[in-house]
């Protein structure tokens, strides 16, 4: 069974405050890095998984990205996935 | 007739609720452990605050695949008083009960303080011992509790009169002021504030008795 590596990134909507972030940016200028001007915190979320073929893998990635990893609500999500030649990290 | 406290690892309010239920009101409960799948009879569900399953992901992000929730979700379908109370709100919203979700505070503190409440919709099984506008004094514990909805569905929802209570003075920057709200229904409540911390004299206000008795009728 062909082994996929993936990484799920979750971002904040654009239109979602994000406290954390601005908190963060606020740091940045502190540490005397000039010209940060938007900083919004999400998450990545990696994922190793076992599937027949790709487009099974993306499926079920689509279906972890949408109903557990991210709150469509809130958040956005996107996923990059890469398969492992014979199912054996290099 | 008994109401159930549903108990995830790490609810941290369900003895609380208990106190409040059974020893200010004398209305028997019977905590719901979360891998239950039967309810039996009971006549009320309340979902406590805490922190289930540590609120890794999202707060009430785990929690929503509990077995015991699939039976509260027949039971909020078959009509019967749902409430959650902080997480429990949380984790009503990521099940779906209830629209919108709960963030980070706007200004990032964990904020515990009695608030200022207003009354804006007694409808249904819970509100219902309240007055149109009143307002009553709970107290708030919570670091996630900024209610985020987009303004075209939060306006649907205030059409509907689902908003049914609100910060006098907003202290974590919910939209629309939110600090409760229902479903369509009206039997399924969600509110960030603590009524079962607002019942026994010897901790201060007694405002959320009415709210907690109203779950037998």
């Amino acid at each position: 069974m062909p082994l996929f590596k993936a990484r799920v990134l979750v971002s904040l909507r654009p239109s979602v405050l994000d406290p954390a972030g601005e908190a963060t940016r606020a740091a940045a200028q502190r540490l005397g890095v000039d010209g940060v001007k938007r900083l919004r915190i999400g998450k990545a979320i990696e994922v190793d998984l076992e599937a027949p073929d790709r487009a099974e893998a993306q499926a079920r990635l689509d279906l972890l990205g949408d109903r557990l990893l991210a709150n469509p609500v809130i958040e956005n999500w996107s996923v990059d996935l890469a398969e492992i030649a014979g199912g054996v990290e290099p | 007739m008994t109401i159930g406290v549903v108990v995830f690892p790490g609810s941290n309010c369900d003895r609380d609720v208990r106190w409040a239920l059974e020893g200010c009101l004398g209305l028997p409960t019977r905590f719901l452990w979360h891998e239950e799948r039967d309810l039996g009879e009971i006549d009320a569900v309340v979902l406590p605050g805490g922190f289930s399953y540590g609120d890794y992901l999202r707060c009430g992000a785990i929690a929503r695949f509990a077995p015991v929730l699939q039976a509260v979700r027949e039971f909020a379908a078959n009509g019967g008083p749902v409430l959650g109370i902080c997480n429990g709100f949380q984790v009503l919203t990521e099940m779906g009960l209830l629209p919108g979700a709960l963030t980070r505070n706007r200004d990032l503190h964990f904020l515990c303080q009695p608030v200022d409440l207003v009354v804006s919709n007694p409808c249904g099984p819970w509100l219902k011992a309240y007055g149109y506008g009143e307002t009553i004094t709970l107290p708030i514990a919570h670091g996630e509790g900024r209610y985020q909805l987009d303004a075209e569905h939060l306006d649907q929802l205030e059409q509907e009169g689902q908003v049914v209570l609100r910060y006098a003075h907003n202290p974590n920057g919910s939209v629309g002021d939110v600090a409760g709200l229902t479903n369509a229904q009206g039997n399924v409540l969600g509110l960030m504030p603590h009524p079962e911390r607002a019942c026994d004299p010897a901790t201060g206000g007694i405002d959320g008795r009415r709210l907690l008795a109203a779950a037998l009728g």
